[in-house]
């Protein structure tokens, strides 16, 4: 244990907790066969699509090593790169501001939009904006924030939050999208059918009139090149790419740790970024800019560099790996629990394995307990992870802080001596693997439907909601060392 | 305090308290380049495949024989044509009967009354089926490739390189200076019903 324990992101604005606990939330999710369906549905076909892209690189394992490495070296000298890009950023005519929380990034960003005399805003998907809780900081100050992510655009429409990190509207199918569309944009064709083409173009319409007429954007950052100033946003629609570059003011939102030290570095992660996220050998749109280009684009440029717990997380000398991810979705996308229960159980807008260590970091365990106990530590998540980050060990140093810390209040609950024994046997890779053996024996309790009813405690109270997957016939270590010959 | 000197300090001391960790070395042995050279035959093939995939169509063209090309890419074209202002000569059609409209700071609402853009590029990348483009004279503003529907785009054979790692220093050049973007041709939508166009030079 460390002395410094940082400043968690603040209570109160933002979403990064959720109203309910993990396991509340969760009953509620997977008592609704629809949205188990969508999430089905949609995980399964995002994944097939991401392991035959993968595939394809024979070097996909060297990349990995290369931008896991590359993202522990920019966070030892975060600060040194943090003051680079500020420089080049301002050399190049942005402005750049720094946010220790949620209240003043929201603060900054009203402040600034007000300086336009606008009230209306065109918006990039973006986790950090959803993070801060910026739209409703905005309304509030009435300021209108219009999302142009389709996805997001679904959400927002449906009144609803979302629930994947790409694919927010993940949780609903086409004729739910149909519903929300008719009922809410105005001038739709009464005619719209749920045609996926039909309905994309419905929201074109719709948003490319916003498109031309927009003043100021607000948008996020995939990645910002410290040595050259340049800001990287990837998306796949073209949509982001209309509000970076037509409107006159351009806001960006981004966490301290998106910054990478030099260009070249993106040859990495333009690499792993979108065969791990949509399956794709390159995103269809990746958009570029460095500081104001006179005649060619925003011709006033804001960026806004935000904490929000993040510094909290860089003390832990484990945790802070949590800050590598490019939030790519791969790891929700192949974990057995998020696929049942989907993203809004999570209560954060950091859902499933990724979200399970992230979010209690950036918040301080204590106010988002329940996340570490959100998995089965199957392993998938590490394994898919394009910057190899062990979401396993870390869920497990998270419950053992939980425990440690209730230890330190009251008696011990069932739940703290049984997850502290699950610590125990993580923490040894010798125990580990003969607790990976025994569990591989729950393949028989689960023979005839696939699924396992009920697990001994701990899990049990896990699956008394839902079916825990069979576990494989091999475990991964297993055939690793058999493809392998025993090299790791 | 100021928030820029609490957020550094945090980091500081967060860095401390984790036991000050040294940056690693990055290991770079993932392929940097291809096994062909830019302009390669077989990466001409692999990138026409990649576009076709991502329904552009995708015309194959000698150095002298660009505006023919375009030509034909611009058959269905009925509206005005916009072009960067540094367009290289012998690449607009003489026979056209589109307008030609040289953007010289056109409003978002003048580009809404184009129909199709026409401009070179910065680079290709075959394997990803990628084109950046850099804002350079042949290609313009962004906003001129980004509203019309069409986008004419000219592609020549060197410009074309197999990797991620051999594309991106193609892109950075202009980075530095001006706002720079790549993007894949794919005719996904209205707005972006794309037709590239590959003119090979001898
Ligand atoms: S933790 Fe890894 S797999 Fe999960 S979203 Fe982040 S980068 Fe992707």
């Amino acid at each position: 244990m460390t002395t410094f324990l940082g400043v968690p992101a603040p209570r109160g604005v933002g979403h990064l907790r959720g109203e309910h606990s993990f396991p509340d939330a969760a009953r509620g999710a997977l008592a609704d066969s629809q949205l188990r369906r969508n999430l089905g549905h949609a995980t399964h076909t995002i994944r097939g699509k991401r392991a035959s892209v993968v595939g394809e690189l024979d070097d996909w394992e060297q990349l990995r090593l290369a931008g896991s490495a590359l993202k522990a070296a920019t966070m030892a000298r975060l600060d040194e790169h943090l003051e680079r890009l500020e420089r080049e950023v301002t050399a190049r005519g942005g402005t750049v501001h720094w946010a220790r929380d949620a209240n003043e990034a929201n603060a900054i960003v009203t402040r600034l939009v007000q300086e336009t005399g606008e009230t209306e805003v065109v918006k990039v998907k973006s986790m950090a904006t959803q993070e801060i809780g910026l739209n409703e900081a905005l309304e509030t100050a009435g300021i209108e924030a219009h999302e142009t992510d389709l996805a997001e655009l679904i959400v927002q429409l449906g009144g609803d939050l979302p629930s994947h990190i790409l694919v927010p509207a993940i949780h609903r199918n086409r004729a739910e999208i149909r519903e929300i569309f008719l009922r809410e944009m105005p001038g739709v064709d009464p005619e719209l059918t749920a045609e996926p083409r039909r309905l994309a173009m419905a929201a074109r319409a719709h948003l490319r009139e916003r498109f031309l007429r927009a003043k100021v954007a607000i948008s996020g950052a995939n990645f910002a090149v410290a040595d050259t100033g340049t800001l990287l946003v990837v998306e796949s629609e073209g949509n982001g790419r209309m509000c970076l570059t037509l409107p006159e003011t351009l806001i960006t939102v981004m966490g301290i740790e998106k910054v990478v030290p030099t260009w070249q570095d993106l040859e990495v992660f333009l690499q792993l970024l979108p065969r791990s996220s949509t399956g794709e050998r390159m995103n269809p749109y990746t958009s570029a800019w460095t500081g104001v280009t006179p005649g060619d684009g925003p011709q006033t440029f804001h960026l806004v560099l935000l904490d929000n717990g993040r510094t909290a997380a860089l003390a832990d000398e484990l945790g802070r790996s949590a800050l590598h991810c490019i939030k790519c979705s791969a790891c929700l996308n192949v974990c057995p629990v998020y696929e049942r229960t989907g993203g809004h159980a999570y209560g954060s807008v950091y859902p499933g394995p990724i979200g399970a260590v992230l979010s209690p970091q950036l918040t301080g365990v204590e106010d988002n307990a329940s996340l570490p106990y959100a998995s089965t530590l199957c392993g998938a998540c590490f394994d898919a992870c394009p910057v190899r980050i062990d979401i396993p060990s870390l869920l497990v140093k998270l419950r053992a802080r939980h425990v440690d810390e209730q230890r330190a209040r009251t008696v011990p609950s069932a739940e703290a001596i049984a997850m502290a024994a699950a610590s125990w046997v993580m923490s040894s890779p010798a125990r580990f693997a003969a607790a990976e053996k025994v569990s591989r024996a729950g393949r028989l309790l689960g023979r005839r439907t696939g699924g396992i009813a009920a697990l001994p405690p701990p899990l049990s109270a896990w699956t008394a909601s839902r079916d825990a997957p069979r576990p494989p016939a091999e475990t991964f270590r297993e055939w690793w060392a058999r493809e392998r010959g025993g090299a790791s | 305090m100021t928030a820029r000197e609490e957020v550094l300090g945090r980091i500081r001391a967060a860095n401390a308290a984790a036991g000050h960790p040294p940056p690693p070395d990055v290991p770079r042995d993932y392929h940097r380049t291809g096994s062909h050279p830019a302009g390669a035959p077989e990466l001409l093939a692999l990138l026409r495949d990649r576009l076709v995939d991502y329904k552009a169509t995708v015309l194959d063209a000698a150095a002298d024989g660009v505006a023919e090309a375009v030509q034909i890419a611009l058959t269905e074209v009925t509206g005005p044509v916009v072009v960067p202002p540094g367009l290289p000569a012998g690449w607009w059609p003489d026979g056209l009967a589109a307008t030609r409209v040289t953007d010289d700071g056109l409003s978002p609402a003048d580009l809404d009354a184009t129909a199709a853009v026409l401009t070179g590029c910065a680079a290709a990348c075959a394997v990803t089926g990628t084109i950046a483009l850099d804002g350079s004279p042949d290609q313009g503003r962004r906003a001129i490739t980004l509203v019309p529907d069409v986008h004419v785009c000219v592609v020549r054979a060197e410009q074309v390189v197999e990797t991620v790692p051999e594309s991106s220093p193609r892109w950075i050049r202009r980075a530095r200076s001006r706002s720079s973007a790549d993007r894949r041709p794919r005719a996904t939508s209205s707005w972006s019903g794309w037709r590239a166009c590959t003119a090979r030079a001898r």
